[in-house]
């Protein structure tokens, strides 16, 4: 915990969930990641308890930015699997032989 | 921010990533901080047991706010049961932190202010033994046979509807600067929940970024409520909003700095200064034009984005609309997306405004009563739905404020033949029905 707290001072943040920064983005893209999903799945974004509602469209515009693709384009694979909100596990482990 | 993000994650009883912005307080009720990664308490034992529950309904509604409620209540005048599922512990969504007084005519609550029209709703819905409102649960998912997922307090859903209204609302958009994690950062909602629902005062002093009519009608509610708003900063040449909230936040003399944006927050542990910058007619920031502001809360008032997550499961045919704030589904006229018999209704259909969301949710359950109720009623509700389609198309959205949203709204509209081939062409994950 203290690492994470150290790590955000200076640094741009664009998901809050897994502490992923507009560097750790640029350095993806830079390392040859050319797909919206594929620097999702490295990164993590849209990953965390909030499943992407803060950081997707900040993170898709910097991509298309970079990338020179138009933002519908770099959407246009997104992905969306449940649990679509962050719920306790116990509700799947327990009352399923009700 | 508005119930939709992390940023108010806490660890209460020993539980990671509660939303503390929705978590009412109890007597014994243990909070903690959480930042960076968290590790799964494994020895938390939550003595209480899940109870499996089966429902069948006419009509899911998902999300209480304004399209919801609106949605609910028309459908169980006709006679439909209905389930209504919101997060919050009391429905109503947005509207219950409006304490600003809507415009128009009275029929569509004009001279009420939001928390009342949420109050209005809730008794009659709560009157009402065709709708079932559980609260404090979410939709997590949709699973093959149209069953859809609802978690709720000790108890796991499992509903099985005939039509689905997904009136999802919207998320607070975030920026990108330097230091934009500090605590102090907030969205325009969030303050509103804490300061108009809560009765909490957030901070001493703020700067609010965007002049749309959120950051507008927020830095007045922080006036009223003895916070020193600094200013507000538009990276836009000219004020969002309406003249009429603009003029009351400048007759407190709150500078409106416009091309200007948010370039740094600085502080040890939360915000104690804010650093905004110039910007030329391309946004990029102009050098040297840097001013500094002591606040302890920098407010985003930036914009929503319709979360759309529920839709895009089920596999709805999307497309990204910047008139709307986002992704959105295509639909038809009557509001049904390519997923047959899902609904959406309200912001999640593309940001606009609470009255609009009202006449969309009387929209799509209107539509629901033609396809599940008896001839007699499914022609009257079919009168009543083209009465308001109307209305909402050729009256109430030619104002000139809603024009954006209109022509948005126009884009991602189709004919109910042209749906049909979409279907075809990208057949969804699930149907309901």
């Amino acid at each position: 915990m203290g690492e994470a707290v150290k790590k955000l001072d200076n640094v741009v943040i664009i998901c809050r969930c897994n502490d992923v920064t507009v560097n750790d983005i640029k350095k993806a893209i830079e390392m040859g990641i050319d797909d919206f999903e594929l620097l999702r799945k490295y990164l993590r974004l849209g990953f965390g308890p909030c499943q992407g509602r803060s950081c997707i469209v900040l993170a898709a515009r910097i991509f298309a930015r970079a990338s020179g693709k138009k933002i519908d384009e770099v959407l246009s694979n997104y992905r969306v699997r449940p649990p679509i909100v962050p719920v306790s596990a116990r509700y799947f482990t327990r009352g399923a032989e009700a | 921010m508005i119930g939709k993000c992390s940023s108010c994650f806490m660890k209460v009883n020993g539980l990671p990533n509660v939303k503390t912005c929705r978590e009412p307080v109890k007597d014994g009720l243990v909070i903690e901080r959480q930042a960076g990664w968290i590790s799964p308490d494994t020895n938390n034992e939550e003595s209480s047991s899940v109870e499996l529950r089966e429902i069948d309904v006419d009509v899911l509604v998902v999300g209480g706010g304004p399209a919801g409620l609106s949605a609910a209540l028309k459908a169980s005048e006709y006679g439909l049961d209905v389930a209504v599922v919101d997060e919050h512990f009391k429905i109503g969504g947005q509207l219950l932190k409006q304490t600003h007084k809507f415009f128009g005519n009275v029929e569509l609550f004009g001279g009420m202010r939001g928390f009342q029209i949420a109050e209005e709703y809730s008794k009659k819905l709560k009157s009402s033994e065709k709708i079932r409102v559980l609260t404090r649960s979410v939709v997590y998912g949709v699973f093959r046979g149209g069953l859809v997922g609802v978690i709720g307090e000790n108890t796991h859903y499992v509903v099985k509807p005939k039509v689905v209204v997904g009136s999802t609302g919207a998320a607070e958009r975030y920026l990108d600067f330097l230091n934009n994690d500090l605590p102090g950062v907030v969205g325009a909602g969030g303050v509103q929940t804490i300061m108009n629902e809560y009765g909490v005062k957030p901070g001493e002093s703020a700067l609010v970024v965007g002049s749309g009519n959120v950051g507008l009608i927020v830095a007045y509610q922080l006036l009223q409520a003895g916070v020193a708003v600094r200013a507000i900063v538009e990276i836009l040449p000219e004020v969002g909003g309406w003249f009429v909230h603009a003029a009351k936040v400048r007759r407190y003399g709150v500078p409106i700095l416009l091309q200007h944006t948010v370039k740094a927050v600085y502080g040890d542990g939360r915000v104690r200064e804010v650093e905004v910058v110039a910007v030329d007619e391309n946004f990029n920031p102009v050098p040297g034009s840097e001013k500094r502001f002591k606040v302890d809360l920098v407010l985003l008032a930036v914009g929503l984005e319709p979360d759309t997550r529920f839709f895009s499961q089920c596999g709805a045919v999307m497309k990204w609309s910047p008139e709307l704030g986002g992704l959105v589904p295509l639909r038809t006229l009557d509001l049904e997306t390519s997923v047959r018999n899902l609904y959406i209704a309200g912001d999640a259909s593309g940001i606009e405004e609470a009255t609009t969301a009202i006449m969309e949710g009387q929209i799509a359950a209107l539509s629901a009563v033609s396809k599940l109720a008896d001839r007699s009623k499914a022609g009257r509700a079919e009168e009543e739905m083209e009465k308001i389609c109307k209305f909402l198309w050729e009256d109430y959205r030619t104002s000139p404020v809603l024009a954006r949203a209109r022509r948005g709204k126009q884009l991602v509209t189709v004919s109910r033949e042209e749906m049909e081939k979409i279907r075809v062409t990208y057949p969804p994950r699930v149907s309901f029905g």
